[in-house]
């Protein structure tokens, strides 16, 4: 009975969660409440994953009502991967949050942190699960609304401004991303991406459907940070409370990419009349433009947080070079990287919120030799960090990998070269947090902290194990991502 | 058990020795450090040939563990150079240096004992990690950041060429040819490691930032990995010849000038190394043969002249031959064990290296190659000049009145020293217990009297020019401008240019926008924002690049 509902529950599941911990008001109840449906969204986004391994796709009628009329949820091997994603670290980020958010956020708004935390999850699952254009556009405003008012809920007043920007352009966005639909609805005369994609060939005129391409892909970009649209993402990772940046990172922008992905090979691919080479060619370049500026830009922070932010627009870059390279490696690579990306960067911010809870700072400067008395806590920042430069034996290596050798197959040699020049940018980066939090003398702030306490590090561990776990053995990840791909491009003439 | 994994790789013994080591203290630690390499020595010799069975790793056949004589002879030199290095260090209480040496130590059996380029690659990674760490535990930041950089170039050369020679022919490691794209980077990506131009340089601007024991370790593996890793994969490559010759005379000439003896070393390790790529480019069996026990005789020579270095810099506080002079009274051991490695090097009949040098000359003859035997020849008979007399002169003979000795050498390190000097004497001696380990060089004569003869002759001779130029070679305090003027100049002479070219294009841009003002009146042009500077933006520039991009895809679309 319940398997049934499985695609719908996974999104109403925190839907509900959000609305009950918005009427508890009570800060425990809350955080125990927004728990308890993120472990039940996973449950059931692991259960359908293996429903769709066994079955391929699973589809689900909202009501009752047929695709042409009603909206359809639709999982397959593509976000069956991405919800099972985006619940993992939503309940990661749920048993870490609740120290953190005790100490950044004041008592009264931390019933409301959980309720938008899990509006924000209902609009990222929802995003994924649901095979209906304008249904995306709804959840797309769900999700981006609470986070605006996750990122305000910042300590610092700066995170105010931060969040307005993003919100403005946000609603840019998700304005291009519903123009393009609109034109999708006016040449099918459906808002179902399955119904869209049958009718595209029958369409003569290949006008309306570049246009609402170019409208959706510069949308999505918007929202996934793609270069040069990513401005608004340093700022509001830097300023949200540590718990949202950890969510945000790992999640929001993955999610966006499987949008992009979806759209790109999904539903434009199929038409043979448009101009998916340009697309491909234009997001090659910014993505290589990503991998070295932001990375480059990352390289002068001195605020960890920020730093880490640039590294995300960089690490975006590989994905979407990946989506760009439009080959099986290519896009394998590009959804383990979604994957490995989202592991290394959860770690790695859930460590610099764990420093920010004990020393209240994130300023390199200030942190000189906090390895010697937060040892975990830098383990985790330090492995995290090996696997965004793609040491062996880290999960970033396979990814780099797969976007390599997909590289090669494409013919682009140029690019794989690019792809491995990019990591000593990131040696840079990472090495100069290394060489503060390890090899310098503690200062005075730094001398007298301790550890921080268990529960925050044991997601920080789970995820910094999982980083190494899935650089030695990646069967699991290579093999759903490889999958992915297949469907992805199974779709394809 | 065993039977169940397989043989076990000396690589991960010591890794794993190096790994648990922070979590032992005082004797435990010290017996630890020095029992890891003497078990990964004898795991060298138990292992019997052939490889583990293959591994399946993500549709890749990996062999982790591949055995056979080129592996064992390189095996044990580094083993053994893993083991005195140790027993030098014991006094060594830097913990940090102690563990990654172990670790550096077990990447350099990892990539000899690699089946596959996968494997070969991960171990070169870890071991770009871990000798890095040998070089920051010393408290060397700058340098240490500038070498990982370097490493993480040449690692990421490699991976791309080894990823895209696995998509050609699989994993498994064969002699290429350097005639694809993918083979040309995976060679650049070895040289880099092997020292050789245009970065050469990074071999004397790591090294001598090492702690006093760090440099016995540093000198011992990397560039002799990229030898073995070369010896496999490009036997005979043409385009070797020219850079072995040229790092030859490059660490010959920079060696010359040089000042301090540790950094004076560091370039004769990119020369020595020079010889070996010449055997690699010549390819010929018995070259190889000889590349490797140059390779042998290099590591333990080597190790035994870094470790009297570290001995002076421990006992003096200083390493430069301005500053030397008569220490062979204070330091008596120590200046023996200059000698004999100074005449190693200087392949001195009967010594090691008079073996492996004449292997490598043997080789040369053979193949007819007229060119590189001249100046290689020269470039030995030059390496006599600084590492056989102004070395040993100036720091050890010269009359000065030598500095007072702030901490003499311990027993340990005197052990150490003396073990490696019975060595290079002893298989000096009997060149047979070499061919024994490398069969490969049975056909040379070594110890005959027309050949000792003539190396007597070239020795004397460059004995005759240093006594005619002694003035010539007068060390002298002075940085000598080599390659990573590239990386350290080269940046912030580039950028002050730049300055200057922006500064005129902005004088142009202001008066053009002056300009501009003046016939619109109070329009504000849009003024761009530096890219690296994204945190700043205004909310309006990432619209406008939104629409930019929207543009930008509907005119190509529409193309």
């Amino acid at each position: 009975m319940i398997a049934v509902h499985g695609p719908v529950l996974v999104v109403i599941l925190p839907l509900f969660g959000a609305l009950v911990a918005a009427l508890v008001r009570r800060p425990l109840l809350a955080w125990a409440v927004s728990l308890i449906a993120a472990i039940g969204s996973f449950v059931v986004a692991v259960a359908l994953l293996v429903q769709v391994r066994a079955e391929g796709v699973v589809s689900y009628r909202i009501g009752g009502w047929a695709p042409e009329i009603g909206i359809e949820y639709r999982v397959d091997a593509v976000n069956g991967l991405i919800l099972v994603l985006v619940t993992a670290i939503a309940v990661l980020t749920l048993v870490y949050a609740r120290r953190s958010v005790l100490s950044e956020i004041i008592p009264e708004r931390i019933a409301w942190f959980y309720a938008m935390l899990m509006l924000c999850l209902t609009g990222l699952l929802g995003m994924a699960v649901t095979g209906d254009a304008f249904n995306v556009f709804v959840f797309l405003e769900i999700s981006s609304l609470s986070t605006y008012v996750l990122i305000a809920l910042g300590r610092d007043r700066r995170a105010l401004v931060a969040a307005y920007q993003y919100l403005i352009v946000g609603t840019i966005g998700a304005t291009f991303y519903v123009i393009g639909v609109g034109l999708l609805y006016l040449a099918t005369g459906t808002l179902n991406l399955g119904l869209i994609v049958e009718r595209l060939p029958e369409i003569a005129s290949p006008r309306a459907l570049i246009a609402a391409e170019a409208f959706i892909v510069v949308g999505i970009a918007l929202k996934l940070a793609l270069f040069p649209l990513h401005a608004w993402l340093p700022n509001a990772y830097a300023y949200a409370p540590s718990s949202a940046t950890v969510f945000l990172a790992s999640t929001a922008t993955k999610v966006a990419v499987y949008l992009l992905a979806r759209y790109i090979f999904g539903v434009f691919g199929v038409h043979l009349g448009i101009g998916s080479v340009a697309i491909a060619s234009v997001l090659i370049v910014l993505s290589l433009a990503a991998m070295f500026i932001a990375s480059a830009a990352a390289v002068f922070q001195n605020d960890i947080k920020r730093l880490l932010a640039f590294s995300s627009v960089a690490q975006v870059g590989y994905i979407t070079l990946g989506l760009a390279l439009a080959n099986q490696s290519g896009i394998t690579g590009a959804f383990l990287h979604i994957v490995n990306h989202a592991l290394m960067k959860g770690a790695a911010f859930m460590a610099v919120g764990a420093i920010i809870y004990r020393s209240g700072t994130c300023k390199l400067d200030e942190l000189s030799g906090i390895g010697r008395t937060m040892p975990v806590t830098a383990a985790a920042l330090t492995i995290a960090g090996l696997g965004l430069i793609g040491v062996p034996g880290t999960s970033g290596f396979i990814s780099k990998y797969y976007l390599v050798l997909g590289a090669f197959e494409a013919g682009f040699w140029w690019v794989a070269l690019l792809i491995v020049a990019s990591s000593v940018i990131a040696v840079l980066y990472v090495g100069r947090m290394m060489e503060v939090i390890w090899f310098r003398e503690p200062n005075q702030r730094c001398r007298g902290l301790g550890e921080a306490p268990a529960e925050m590090l044991a997601p920080m561990v789970v995820l910094a194990g999982m980083t190494i776990w899935f650089g030695l053995d990646a069967e699991l990840p290579a093999s759903l991502a490889g999958a992915a791909a297949h469907v992805l491009l199974g779709a394809r003439p | 058990m065993i039977e169940h994994f397989g043989p076990v790789s000396p690589a991960f013994v010591l890794i794993a020795a190096g790994l648990v080591l922070p979590f032992f203290r005082g004797r435990l630690q010290d017996a630890l450090f020095v029992l890891a390499p003497l078990l990964a020595l004898a795991l060298v010799w138990v292992l019997p040939d052939g490889s583990a069975g293959p591994v399946d790793w993500l549709g890749l056949q990996l062999t982790p563990l591949a055995v056979d004589g080129v592996a064992r002879l390189f095996g044990t030199a580094f083993a053994i150079a893993a083991a005195v290095g140790a027993l030098y260090a014991l006094d060594q209480k830097n913990v940090v240096e102690r563990a990654s040496a172990l670790v550096y130590a077990g990447s350099a059996q990892g990539i000899v004992f690699a089946g596959d380029l996968v494997t070969l690659f991960a171990f070169w990674e870890v071991m770009a990690i871990a000798s890095t760490l040998v070089i920051l535990s010393n408290g060397a930041e700058k340098a240490g950041l500038r070498y990982a950089l370097i490493h993480v170039l040449g690692g990421v050369l490699l991976f791309a060429g080894i990823v895209a020679a696995v998509a050609e022919g699989g994993t498994a490691i064969r002699v290429m040819r350097a005639d694809s794209v993918g083979h040309w980077l995976i060679l650049a990506g070895v040289l880099v490691n092997a020292g050789a131009p245009p970065l050469s340089a990074w071999v004397a601007d790591a090294y001598p930032r090492a702690s006093w024991s760090g440099t016995v370790f540093l000198s011992s593996f990397t560039t002799k990995a990229a030898v073995l890793v070369l010896i496999r994969l490009f036997p005979g490559e043409q385009a070797l010849l020219w850079f072995g010759l040229i790092m030859a005379i490059y660490g010959l000439i920079y060696a010359l000038l040089e000042n301090d003896i540790r950094r004076l070393l560091s370039y004769s390790i990119v020369g020595q190394v020079g010889f070996m790529v010449v055997a690699v480019g010549i390819g010929s069996p018995l070259a190889l043969a000889a590349a490797s026990v140059h390779a042998f005789a290099h590591i333990l020579y080597k190790a035994l002249l870094m470790m009297a270095a570290g001995s002076v810099m421990r006992a003096t506080g200083t390493t430069r031959l301005t500053e030397l002079g008569g220490i062979a009274r204070s330091l008596p051991l120590t200046s023996a064990a200059f000698l004999v490695g100074g005449f190693a090097l200087a392949a001195m009949p009967f010594t090691a290296g008079f073996v492996s040098k004449s292997a490598i000359m043997q080789a040369l003859a053979d193949d007819k190659a007229a060119l590189p035997w001249f100046v290689l020849t020269a470039v030995s008979a030059g390496s006599f000049l600084y590492v056989g007399l102004k070395l040993p002169w100036f720091a050890l003979f010269r009359p000065a009145s030598p500095r007072p000795i702030i901490l003499a050498p311990r027993r340990s390190m005197q052990a150490a020293m003396l073990l490696v000097c019975t060595a290079l004497l002893l298989l000096g001696c009997f060149p047979n217990l070499l061919v024994a380990v490398a069969p490969g060089i049975s056909e040379v004569r070594v110890l005959t009297a027309d050949h000792i003869l003539f190396q007597f002759q070239l020795l004397a001779a460059s004995g005759f020019c240093f006594v005619l130029l002694l003035q010539l070679f007068l060390p002298h305090v002075a940085i000598t401008r080599d390659t990573d003027w590239l990386w350290r100049k080269l940046p912030a002479v580039v950028l002050a240019k730049l300055e200057t070219i922006r500064q005129a294009l902005q004088r142009l841009a202001k008066g053009i926008r002056q300009q501009i003002e003046l016939e619109n009146g109070g329009f504000k042009p849009f003024r761009s924002r530096s890219l690296l500077n994204a945190g700043n933006w205004r909310t309006g520039d990432i619209a406008l690049w939104a629409t930019a991009l929207l543009g930008l895809f509907l005119l190509i679309a529409a193309l």
